[in-house]
Order: structure tokens, then sequence, then C-alpha cells
């Protein structure tokens, strides 16, 4: 049923179809509103979940580490600091392969203090273990939940998952919903069923520590099940299409990219501007196309070789910064492309919430075919 | 009713021997029983109970980070509440995870009134790093980042009230426990799991590594802290001290004398003044929790 909804309330609609039992809480701008909007349905009995609301963001994760742990499905979300103070515990919940789903309403990190979108916070924790998804609008970012819960619980991921979507942007922005009914969702998203759990019948230990014996192999089987998960991802993200309509079985998706001289590279909400321009160009004789990454972590790397195979150049579009090095899109698209030759440039762009319009899409296509990059685009003249 | 033939921390583990905490550990699950989930902070007892592929739990344990404890069993008793189980939940967890590092998750947890029993073995020093100071130290300690020197007597400040702080929350069951009175401590150990809400308990557990005596030594000198009034036992219900082991106290030099890190108020020369504070300390312990028993005048 389409309706037109806000994205924070539509990522809360979707986490209430997805039926968590152990949810917790904690405010940080521009998440609040998806917290908000799960307590009000506790309180008016359309969701059956415990609901905490802990002491800070690092409490939020470790309740999930406990309740999923014990075997129960388990939802938070945050942003940015909150990520950040949540840093310790995201490896923790996927060295102990906990299936925990968490919603990212991406902003910039500080200082300065900055409540506007980029995607600093939750790409500064691809190293993590965690699955991470980067939706385009409102309708993916609710769809992505329903995948996400799907592939970390399955047996042969066990890994937690982001889903991204860009603060503000999407996630206060009003845009028309095709929410899925309780019923699809129980379809396509079967109960949680822990592959073990702490249960007195049955003792285990979990979180034991290791020795140099066996660390390495620890890493190794979490590091093959996040590339094996792309599997389950393109199996799931089928069967998602095959029911409802919306085909997520590809972590990358091209637009307009068949015949593009110059690639555009992006992920999140500039997507939908970039097609934008794309489309302007196209007008104008110009030969760009997009190529959008879903799915960040697995890295497409061989799906993105693949659909840029043929272009002349590459313009990566980077709402973060690796300080010091490139943007951390760049510089994996880059290793995506080793030895095809073709020219790969960087543009960091939109940080901390910096309006990005068809006309700066248009001028870095214009740049990228002048060999110009590597470079923060549209920085204030007096810092230059 | 406890079943003291019941061993659910299994022999085998890494602990030093002598070791306070390893006892406290077997102490308290018997007294906890089967249908128990431990949760262990980083530290000490997590390490020396469970390298991969070894562990020492016959109860389902988990271990997540330093300072979370409380915020994982927070998230194990919603799931077990949510899931219609009965298992009762206990944190187990060193004074640096508790005095320090875990405060903003120990506040919350127990604000928030989940249904937990949270355990610190106290052996009063970070001594899975090598013996530093935590807000548990006592007053003259000396360890390895308040050593004892020239200019100082080591650790310059009381041992921080952490029953006190969270009977300000409101817990329901508060008690200090000693290893040196197994009975006592498996009893309150009963007692606190079968209270709902967040109950605390703080056990006195020697080390012997950290505070420098032999092994074979260690229910001595935790006797000595009782007997000396540095370490009072008591039980609080709603916040009102119930219950407390009297003792006819010792002077505190007794209990100064067997430990290495006190070492340096009698050798190389003995410092009266600083041996004067820390037993005005224990005869504060004495009069707040009125301990001494008044034996009769010949």
């Amino acid at each position: 049923m389409m309706e037109i909804t806000e994205g924070s309330h539509a990522v809360a609609e979707a986490i209430r179809l997805c039926r968590p039992q152990v949810i917790s809480a904690y405010p940080i701008t521009p998440q609040t509103h998806i917290v908000e909007a799960l307590a009000e349905m506790v309180a008016n009995c359309q969701l059956d979940a415990e609901y905490l609301t802990v002491d800070n963001e690092l409490s939020a994760l470790s309740a999930c580490v406990g309740a999923s742990a014990a075997g129960s499905r388990t939802y938070s979300a945050t942003t940015s600091q909150g990520l950040a103070l949540m840093f310790e515990v995201c490896f923790n919940a996927s060295g102990m392969r906990l299936p925990i789903v968490m919603s990212i309403a991406n902003r910039a990190m500080g200082a300065p203090l900055s409540i506007w979108n980029d995607q600093q916070d939750s790409i500064s924790l691809r190293d993590s273990g965690w699955l991470q998804f980067y939706a385009e609008d409102n309708q993916e970012a609710t769809d992505l939940h329903f995948l996400a819960y799907r592939v970390a619980e399955d047996h042969s991921v066990l890994l937690p998952a982001f889903v991204c979507f860009d603060g503000f942007i999407l996630s206060h922005t009003y845009e028309p919903i095709d929410m899925l009914s309780q019923e699809d969702v129980d379809r396509f998203l079967p109960p949680f069923s822990p592959y073990e759990r702490l249960d007195a019948a049955d003792p285990i230990s979990f979180g034991m520590y290791a020795t140099p014996d066996y660390y390495l192999e620890f890493r190794y089987e979490m590091d093959r099940a996040l590339k094996e998960s792309k599997a389950i991802i393109q199996k799931r993200g089928n069967e998602f299409g095959q029911m409802f309509g919306r085909d997520y079985s590809a972590m990358v998706e091209g637009y307009r990219l068949e015949d593009a001289e110059t690639a555009i590279v992006a992920m999140g909400s500039i997507c939908g501007t970039t097609k934008d321009a794309i489309d302007e160009m196209r007008d104008e004789g110009k030969k760009a196309g997009l190529l959008k990454i879903r799915v960040f972590r697995p890295f497409p790397d061989e799906e993105i070789a693949k659909l840029l195979s043929h272009v002349q150049r590459v313009a990566v579009l980077d709402k973060n910064i690796s300080l010091g090095a490139k943007g951390a899109v760049a510089l994996e698209v880059k290793d995506a492309l080793y030895g095809s030759g073709i020219p790969v440039k960087d543009y960091i762009i939109g940080l901390g919430g910096r309006d990005v319009r068809k006309k700066d899409i248009k001028a870095i296509v214009a740049l990228a075919e002048k060999g110009q990059g590597d470079m923060f685009y549209g920085l204030r003249r007096e810092v230059l | 009713m406890v079943d003291k033939t019941l061993e659910l921390f299994d022999c085998g583990h890494r602990a030093c021997g002598g070791c306070g905490a390893a006892l406290a550990a077997r102490l308290i699950t018997k007294a906890a029983g089967t249908e128990t989930i431990v949760v262990s902070s980083t530290g000490c007892m997590e390490v020396f109970s469970t390298p991969y592929p070894e562990t020492a739990w016959k109860v389902p344990w988990i271990h997540s980070l330093f300072e979370n404890t409380s915020a994982v069993a927070s998230g194990i008793e919603a799931a077990l509440k949510k899931q219609g189980r009965k298992e009762k939940i206990v944190v187990l967890a060193g004074d640096g995870a508790t005095f320090d590092i875990g405060m903003i998750c120990i506040s919350g947890a127990f604000e928030r009134g989940h249904d937990f029993t949270y355990i610190c073995y106290d052996n009063e020093a970070y001594m899975n790093t090598g013996i530093q100071r935590s807000g548990a130290t006592p007053y003259d300690a000396s360890t390895t980042t308040s050593p004892a020197g020239k200019c100082s007597f080591g650790n310059k400040r009381p041992k921080k009230d952490m029953p006190q702080i969270l009977a300000a929350h409101g817990a329901p069951y508060i008690a200090t426990a000693s290893i040196a009175y197994p009975a006592d401590l498996m009893k309150k150990v009963e007692m606190a799991i079968n209270t709902k809400g967040p109950c605390y308990i703080q056990v006195h557990a020697p080390c012997c590594t950290g505070w420098g005596f032999e092994g074979e030594k260690t229910i001595a000198v935790a006797k000595l802290a009782i007997e000396t009034g540095l370490w009072v036992n008591y039980e609080m219900v709603e916040g009102k001290v119930v219950k407390v082991k009297k003792v006819v106290r010792k002077p505190v030099e007794e209990y100064l004398k067997t430990q290495k890190r006190f070492r340096h108020l009698f050798k190389p020369t003995r410092q009266d003044a600083e041996i004067a504070a820390i037993q005005a300390i224990a005869d504060r312990n004495a009069e707040k929790y009125a301990i001494d028993i008044k034996l009769k005048k010949e």
C-alpha cells in the first residue's frame, strides 16, 4: 500500500514488521524519529517488544549484544557520535557473530560538531565486520531492513548489518512508500533462529579470548562469511524482487551506464540527484552514467570491475574522507579497477551537509573529462 | 537451598595458586546454581577461565567488553523476559570494571531496574594489566600507577563507596562479603538472585600476586581485613543496613604487615602517621557500621 511517510517513520514501520524482541534506544539527531516512532508503537501495543531506554550508545549496542546472544532478534539505531561511541561494541558484535541490525541515519563526525549529513560515520566502521547497505531513497531504506535481517541471520553469514540512509536528506523527508504488510514480511523473513544462544539447558561460553594460536582463524572466518554473504544477498534480494517487485539482488546498479564514457560512482541519496543530472547531460549529448553502490560491505569489487570495464574514466563521489589519503569509496573502486588502465578520480563532496546539486555533478563530470580530480569539490575560496 | 557439592566453575583454569577471585567464582556459581547465565567483564577472571577453546564455566557464560557487563545483562534480561525464560543473570566483574570504567552502564541498568545480580570481585586494583590503582584501591596501597616512593606513600585516596552509590539508585538488596566467609557469601548470593530487581554484592577477594603475600595466606589475609575493620561485611535491604558482621577488632597493622603493597609503611622506617590514618579509616568503619563487639571488663 502506498503511503506518504517520513523516512524515519517508514524505517520504524519496517522494524515493527520485522518483529524484533528487544529494541534499545538512545536519542541522537537525526536518528531520533525512528526510536520515538518505535516507542509509540510499543506504548500503543502495536509492537510487542522489550524497549530499553539505555544510558548511552555504548550501552545501546551492548544490550543488543546480550539480547542477541540470548537468542532474540534485536534492533538499535544511531548515527555519527553515537556510532563512534559504539565503536568497540561494533567489533565485538561481529566477532561474536551476532546478527544485530542497526539503522544509521548518516551524519558527519565532529569536530567541528555537525548534525548534517555525510557518510563518514559508517564508512569509518568499514573494517568492523558489519554488512553495510546504503539506501538511495526511503523505499530502499525501508526494504533494505527486511533484506538486512534475512541475510545477517542466515547461518552461513551470522554477522551484524548497518542499513545506512542519509540523515535529514532521507530521514526527515516525506516520500511515497510502498509498505509491505505483516503477512508479506512474515513470508520473507522467518522468525530468528539463533545458531547458538545462552541457555542453561545447553551451556556454552560466548566471547572467550583467543591466543595467537587461534585469533587469525577467527578473523579469517569472519572475512570469509562476509565475502560469501554476497551470494546470500543476491539470493534473498532476488527472492524479495520475486515477491514484491523490487529486486535487490544486485549490490551495484548501473544507470545509463551501458554506453557511458564517464561513469560516476556514488552511494546513498546523492544517486537520485546524479540520475537527474545524467539525464540532462545525456540530453546535451554527453555520455555520462552512474554506478550506484548499494552494498559497501561486502565490497562488490568484481561487480564494479565488470560494470565499469568499458568506460573511459571514473569519477567517484565520496561523502567521506580518509584524511591524509582519499575518499574511502574511491580507494576501493581503484582497487577494483586495478590493472584495467581506467583512470579513477575522486571528489570529496557534500561533507557536513553541504548541498550537492545537479550543476555540481555536471561540473564534476567536466572536471573528470579534463583529467582533474582527487580533490575536495566546492570549497570556499578563502581556504584555497 | 545451596547445593554445596555443585561445581559449576571447573578446575583446570589458569588462575594463580591462591587466587581469591577464582574462589569467589566457585562459591558464587555454587550458590547461583545451574539456572544461571553469567556475564563477565574483561579482566583476570575472564582471562584465566576462558582461553579458547577451553572454558571453566559449566553455566552459560558471556564476555563482551570491559565496561559493558550491565548493559549486556540488561539485554539478556529483556530477551529472557520476551522468551518467557526463567534463568537468573549474574554479572561477575572486577573492581576496575565496576568502580571505574563500567560506572555509566551500571548506573543505567540499576536505574532501569533490570532483574539481575551484579557481583564485583574486589581485589582492589587492575590486576589483569599488572596491578594499577582503581577507584577501589585502598589508601596508601602501593600499585604500579600509585607507587610508594620518596615523596609518596602510594594511593592517595580512600576507596570509593560503591554500595552506597548503588543504594542511592534504589537497589533492593546490597551486600558486602568476603571469600573468608564462604557460607555467608553463598547465602548472600542466594538472597540477591532471589530478590527481584538489580542487586549488588561486593566480594573482598585478595590477590596474592598483586598484594604481595604467599598464595596459602589468601583466606587469612581476607579474614584480617574483616577483623581489623578495613573491610566490613554487611547487608542492606531497601537502602538500610540490616545486618553487620561484628568483630573483636585487631589493630590495622596486623593486616597491613601481611602485604607487600603496604610494606613502605614499615620499612625502611615506620610511618606512624600513615598507619594512624589507616587506623582512623577502620575506626570510622567501626563506628558507621557498629561492628565492635564490646568485651566485658575484667
